[in-house]
């Protein structure tokens, strides 16, 4: 027969002072382990909303990003009318020939300033991303030397302020908008006239990029092949939405660490666990006699001191859990190893990464109750309650 | 000290606990000290004995722009200025880029120059001759060397991206060096010369300056970038150093990530003594009273509890210690991700403050129990069952 939870809960609560210094550094662990996940998991789901899935990115052939890609404008030309490319109401081509580049700029985080990238784009280049919406000011003037911020670029940069005047290329590049996406990587990219930007940059021939939008799912995949397969053109095409999973890969080394800090952590912890339990075992020799006098078999108990450490580590990882819901929500940049720029993004507690939380505190707790739980299994009656 | 007997036979009371306590203390204590070792290296360590006198010369706006090679020239004017190096970033594809390891930097350099102003590169002699003799020719790491398997001689093909051509070249050379990263390819920036010629892409990425002391460094900083202030392609002049950690910020906001590992290390291990340490005194709550009864004041009682406290802490901390300065080793065998991972080990400072931190643990984790039993009145405390 097993020996009523309401049994350790209420040991629990008897030594409280112990219960919640060992719950507290189970949950210290657990919120730093939460905190590297949350600060991937935005990452990635910022990525993941990025990106039409009927959009093709088209760079030169061999290279991973836009910013080591030299695009020719006669490429663009040549692959603007192909088979399968999705047309505007006028009937033009949505084939949007893109130039990128990135300039350094300060932030309240990084005063000394990061990369952002600036995206020379045509008329096009806006349609094509329809779901951008301005919030402020207007979109910039073709000829002239303006921008139009992303909201990211606009909450974080100071310099990058409406009516503020931003300096790169040959001269001052006035800000006169913000916009914002659903799609948070957009919201990380500076926008400009391309043709501007191309004179400013002496690249009016060769250019970074082309987006292009199939018309439908079956074409995009065929129209990816065609440009791939197409010798003349030597591009390399990719659906857009990978080119943006792909630089989720840019946390990795922040997961790493706090995985590895987390572990190392977690044996301490375990250790404190073990601590705790064994003193309550030690405490309770003679209840666990009684216990036995009363019939319960040398498992109940193993299985009643092993639930009660693993009580112990769920309020642990409840607490944990509860610790680190602050930082959900809170706005930070990270280097994108594919566009060499910098990208914000949100860190995200979602309920996968609690649930990961608890199952790591169970473990902690599992691991350090197991061996006091079989030390009070294996206690003798009479030693039991003779001791004092 | 009389009472360091007593000390030791509390510690060693509960043996089990004391082990685990110990333990876990030494576990987290060494990763604060890797954690602190890893901070203090990148924030206050300075730079690496070989790159105090270097310093890099990049495009205002960003490192992707170009500027003009005769820039070189009006470097080398530069009071204090020994030697300027320009270097070039080819970027490129080695083998497969979908594969992360197949990624290392390949610099153009002027050969000739490269070993002056590197000076902690050591290489065989007839192996830097054959480098400079060669256009087409490179050098590599020792570790990068080993990585691939690059032996002198063989030949290396890097496909163009940045660039609109590819590049084929031929290992000259393997260089060493302990401080700095060795994972780097170095070619002839003749290549580039020759391969760009009559073109306008043919202009110095980044400049490398060696200046002829460390002391000129900030003023040689300042000269060059007011000589290019209302250029074209204004300028910005850093330390080597400098230059390095601002590539941190890509990793992400190292410093405040740093800085909350540290604190939620310490808390966990605050949490885990004192807990020890209130389980430890409230056994004893009876031995306190018969200690009392012997004559033991209360300002004696608290302190050898506080002692026992530290003592423990103390051993898990130098554990912890040594631990933390083999994990260094380990580091400094990875891949340098700044040049200051390459040299990193526990610096006096750092040792200070965690020597510090086990102080302050062990006393602030015993201090409420042991003044709790230090005040217990005798009756009570000798009628006390637990």
């Amino acid at each position: 027969m097993a020996i009523p939870l309401s049994y350790n809960v209420r040991n629990l609560r008897v030594r409280k002072t112990t219960t919640a210094m060992t719950a507290l550094g189970i949950a210290l662990t657990v919120s730093v382990l939460l905190a590297a996940f949350a600060l991937v998991e935005g990452l990635r789901s910022a990525f993941e909303a990025s990106g039409h899935p009927l959009h093709i990115l088209v760079t030169r052939k061999g290279s991973d990003s836009e910013l080591s890609s030299n695009f020719n404008r006669s490429v663009y030309n040549d692959l603007k009318f192909k088979q399968g490319i999705a047309r505007d109401a006028k009937g033009e081509p949505l084939a949007s020939l893109e130039m990128v580049t990135v300039i350094n700029l300060a932030s309240q985080e990084f005063p000394e300033g990061s990369n952002i990238s600036v995206r020379g784009v045509t008329a096009t280049g806006l349609a094509i991303r329809e779901e951008m919406k301005l919030t402020q000011g207007r979109w910039f003037t073709p000829g002239r030397r303006e921008v139009t911020v992303g909201s990211s670029i606009a909450r974080r940069n100071p310099d990058a302020q409406m009516g503020r005047m931003l300096r790169f290329g040959r001269g001052d590049w006035e800000v006169v908008g913000v916009f914002d996406s659903p799609q948070p990587a957009r919201n990380s990219e500076i926008l400009a006239d391309l043709n501007q930007a191309a004179g400013d940059f002496e690249r009016t021939e060769v250019l970074s990029s082309a987006l292009i939008r199939a018309t439908d799912a079956v074409t995009h995949q065929a129209l990816i092949n065609d440009l791939n397969y197409d010798g003349k053109l030597n591009v390399q095409a990719r659906p857009e939405k990978d080119y943006y999973q792909q630089q989720t890969s840019s946390g990795d080394l922040v997961r790493y660490l706090g995985t590895f800090v987390a572990l190392i952590m977690a044996v301490g912890s375990c250790f404190a666990a073990m601590n705790t339990m064994y003193a309550a075992v030690a405490r309770r020799s003679k209840e666990i006699g009684t216990l036995r006098v009363l019939g319960f078999s040398r498992r109940s108990i193993l299985l009643s001191f092993l639930l009660e450490s693993l009580l112990l580590s769920l309020l642990g990882g409840a607490l944990g859990i509860a610790l680190v819901l602050p930082l959900n929500g809170l706005t930070t940049g990270i280097g994108s190893n594919v566009t060499f720029a910098e990208v914000a993004f949100s860190l995200r507690v979602s309920p996968e990464i609690m649930a990961k939380g608890m199952v790591f505190a169970l473990a902690m707790g599992a691991f350090g109750g197991l061996l006091p739980a079989f030390s009070a299994a294996r206690k003798q009656i009479l030693a039991a309650l003779r001791q004092v | 000290m009389r009472f360091l007997p007593l000390i030791v036979k509390n510690c060693l009371r509960n043996r089990r606990r004391s082990v685990l306590t110990i333990t876990s203390l030494s576990i987290s204590l060494c990763l604060l000290g890797v954690m602190m070792a890893l901070y203090y290296a990148l924030f206050f360590g300075g730079p690496a004995k070989a790159q105090a006198r270097r310093i890099v010369t990049r495009h205002k706006v960003s490192i992707v722009f170009q500027m003009p090679i005769y820039y070189r020239e009006q470097i080398r004017k530069v009071a204090g200025v020994e030697e300027v190096a320009i270097w070039q970033w080819y970027g490129g594809v080695y083998k497969d880029s979908r594969d992360q390891r197949n990624f290392f930097p390949r610099l153009g350099i002027e050969a000739e120059k490269l070993f002056s102003v590197y000076q902690d590169y050591r290489i065989p002699e007839d192996q830097k001759r054959a480098f400079l003799r060669d256009p087409a020719g490179c050098v590599v790491g020792r570790t990068l060397a080993n990585r691939f398997g690059f032996h002198v001689g063989d030949k290396i093909l890097i496909k163009g991206d940045i660039f609109p051509f590819d590049l084929d070249l031929t290992v000259r050379g393997i260089f060493e060096t302990s401080e700095g990263s060795d994972e780097t390819l170095w070619f002839n920036f003749k290549y580039l010369e020759n391969a760009l010629r009559n073109s306008s892409r043919l202009a110095a990425g980044t400049f490398t300056i060696l200046a002829r002391s460390p002391e000129d460094v900030p003023r040689i900083c300042r000269d060059v970038d007011e000589l290019f202030a209302n250029s074209p392609a204004p300028t910005k002049t850093e330390s080597e150093y400098a230059f390095g950690l601002s590539f941190l910020s890509f990793l992400g906001n190292i410093k405040v990530i740093l800085m909350s590992i540290c604190g939620a290390v310490t808390f966990t291990i605050l949490l885990i003594s004192a807990n020890t340490m209130a389980m430890s005194v409230r056994e004893r709550v009876r031995e306190v009273g018969v200690l009392k009864t012997l004559g033991f004041q209360a300002r004696t009682i608290l302190w050898l509890i506080l002692a026992e406290s530290g003592l423990i802490a103390i051993i898990g901390g130098a554990i912890g210690l040594v631990v933390a300065q083999l994990l260094c080793v380990v580091i400094r065998q990875g891949p340098a991700i700044v040049d200051q991972t390459k040299t990193l080990s526990i610096q006096p400072p750092v040792f200070a403050a965690l020597i510090g931190v086990s102080l302050f643990i062990g006393v602030a984790s015993a201090i409420v129990p042991a003044w709790h039993a230090s005040r217990q009145n005798i009756v009570d405390a000798l009628r006390f069952t637990d």
